[in-house]
């Protein structure tokens, strides 16, 4: 596996090729909390191009910011250094990174060629009302500069997914990306988000496999 | 730099700064840790005083309460405000949100070491921070005032049409743009007329002179010019998921105190919320005040008529 670091805004951001060769890259977005797995998993090992994984800010081995202000938003704008530094790929996105990965397919729609969606943490996140707005807590004695950063998981566990928000962004995809099957939505989780984008004609259910080849074609 | 550049850059801030005789620099400063970085705390006043903490607006910074916070003090108040992350003096961060500014705000009021609510004010963002403040902390806050800051369901004057997909993508794309820039921009150089005349296109109603007054604050001289402080990579838009219509029956809800005060000359930076929008939607109780012939900035323009209606009112309610 080779890493390179890529600066982006004042993060330094990890993104680890598992796997080199030619062809269309597939991009791992992890899941909240998590971090890039080691190797190509046997799921995805099919994926006939490069697979590449990227840890978010304050995950695996990027860089830790200060004081939080996590969005959902800045992860997309982490996954978008990549498409700076790769060009047009694939999105494999678990849970948090299946929903970043709608956000940046949404506002990147000609660049990104597909999207599959599985489980993993962070796929509800705080739901798709308004809900009552907290003041939140992390003890001091555990922001010691480690992955995942608690500031991460207390801000990105909690933050608002309103159906209109996606559904704004898969009609940006219907529209611009030019995809009969933009999106394969492989989870078992259907948070209000996902169940709204699912009515788009460019999202089909299936699974990682399906989306694997669904994605592959030329 | 020659003690010669530095004298002369001495005498051009005082010359600016002269020509705003009520405008007045804090009396006291000190840094107040946010859990890891640092944000500018500046107090005017008598420190027995009573406490208010003022909340500025996006993109601005403590400096533009130099002429409203001095004339607040005189009437016997501890008047205590802070530069946002990023913005002023504080300390930029990698990460900026809403909440987490809101989180710096009680720090700030934490490190007035008082048990007792406290009053806070705020202007435009800084008036719909203090009213979430006062909804997450209701034990910790008196009464709130709310400059120029009260939402309205259309949301910012600067808002879009997200229905058209070509101004989406601008907004969306645009932001990821800046953000694959942003770590290598800084601001540009320029004189402080220079920069007083930029800022003057979205402040299109204050005087040059208050312009070039706050450049001496919020703006900082390199070898190659006057630079606004505030962090490059910081960009209005895109406004996320949030909407303005689930700030509305919170507000609604408050039980604290509440001063509403809104200017009702509409300008791109303010919220376009009419008199008519705002009154409905204020906690029970509330006085109200819409100022004919002002702007966005109502403390900026009518320093001594907020700073009698803002004492009168806490004198009132405390």
């Amino acid at each position: 596996m080779k890493t390179v670091f890529l600066d982006h805004v004042r993060s330094k951001l990890a993104l680890h090729e598992l796997r080199g060769g030619d062809g269309q890259p597939l991009l791992i977005l992890h899941g909240l909390g998590e971090q890039s797995p080691s190797a190509v998993p046997i799921s995805l090992e099919q994926w006939v191009g490069p697979v590449f994984a990227l840890d978010f800010t304050g995950h695996g081995e990027s860089s830790v910011p200060l004081a939080g202000g996590y969005t959902c938003e800045a992860l997309m704008s982490d996954a978008d250094a990549v498409l700076a530094e790769l060009g047009p790929l694939t999105l494999m996105g678990y849970g948090l990174g299946g929903y970043v990965g709608l956000l940046l397919f949404g506002s990147r729609p000609k660049e990104i060629k597909g999207l599959i969606i599985s489980d993993g943490p962070g796929l509800d996140g705080g739901g798709d009302k308004a809900t009552s707005p907290q003041l939140l807590h992390v003890k001091a004695a555990d922001l010691i500069g480690q992955t995942p950063d608690p500031w991460a998981l207390a801000e990105l566990a909690s933050d608002i997914r309103p159906r209109d928000y996606a559904a704004d962004h898969v009609r940006q995809i219907e529209i611009l990306a030019g995809l009969d099957v933009a999106i394969v939505v492989a989870s078992l989780g259907r948070p209000a988000w996902l169940s709204e984008i699912m009515t788009s004609a460019v999202v089909t259910d299936g699974d990682v496999g399906v989306g694997l080849s669904t994605f592959s074609r030329p | 730099m020659s003690r010669g550049h530095a004298a002369m850059t001495s005498s051009e801030v005082d010359r600016v700064r002269s020509r705003l005789p009520g405008a007045k620099r804090p009396e006291r400063s000190r840094r107040v840790d946010v859990g890891g970085i640092e944000v500018a705390v500046v107090e005017w006043g008598r420190e027995e005083d009573q406490p208010v903490a003022l909340a500025h607006g996006g993109f601005d910074f403590a400096g533009t309460w130099d002429l409203f916070a001095p004339l607040l003090a005189d009437s016997g108040f501890r008047v205590v405000a802070w530069d946002q992350r990023g913005h002023g003096d504080s300390d930029v961060a990698a990460l900026y949100t809403w909440e987490a500014d809101i989180r710096d705000a009680a720090y700030v009021i934490d490190s007035l070491e008082t048990k007792d609510p406290v009053p806070v004010l705020g202007h435009s963002k800084g008036g719909g921070m203090m009213n979430q403040l006062a909804e997450v902390l209701p034990h910790r806050v008196r009464a709130v005032i709310n400059l120029d800051g009260i939402p309205n369901k259309r949301g910012f004057n600067t808002q879009i049409d997200r229905s058209d997909p070509q101004a989406l993508e601008a907004e969306l794309s645009g932001w990821l743009d800046h953000r694959r820039r942003a770590g290598q921009s800084s601001r540009r150089a320029d004189t402080i007329d220079g920069l007083a005349e930029r800022r003057q296109l979205m402040n299109p109603r204050l005087s040059m002179d208050w312009l070039r007054y706050l450049v001496t604050v919020g703006a900082k001289q390199d070898p190659d010019g006057w630079r606004w402080k505030i962090d490059p990579t910081l960009r209005f838009g895109p406004s996320g998921a949030w909407r303005p219509e689930w700030a509305i029956p919170r507000l609604r809800g408050l039980r604290v105190p509440y001063l509403g005060v809104i200017g009702t000359v509409e300008e791109e930076m303010g919220w376009g919320t009419t008199p008519e929008e705002a009154f409905p939607v204020l906690p029970d109780g509330a006085e109200f005040h819409a100022l004919a012939d002002t702007g966005h900035f109502v403390h900026i323009e009518r320093p001594e008529d907020i700073a009698s209606l803002v004492a009168d009112f806490l004198r009132r309610v405390l």
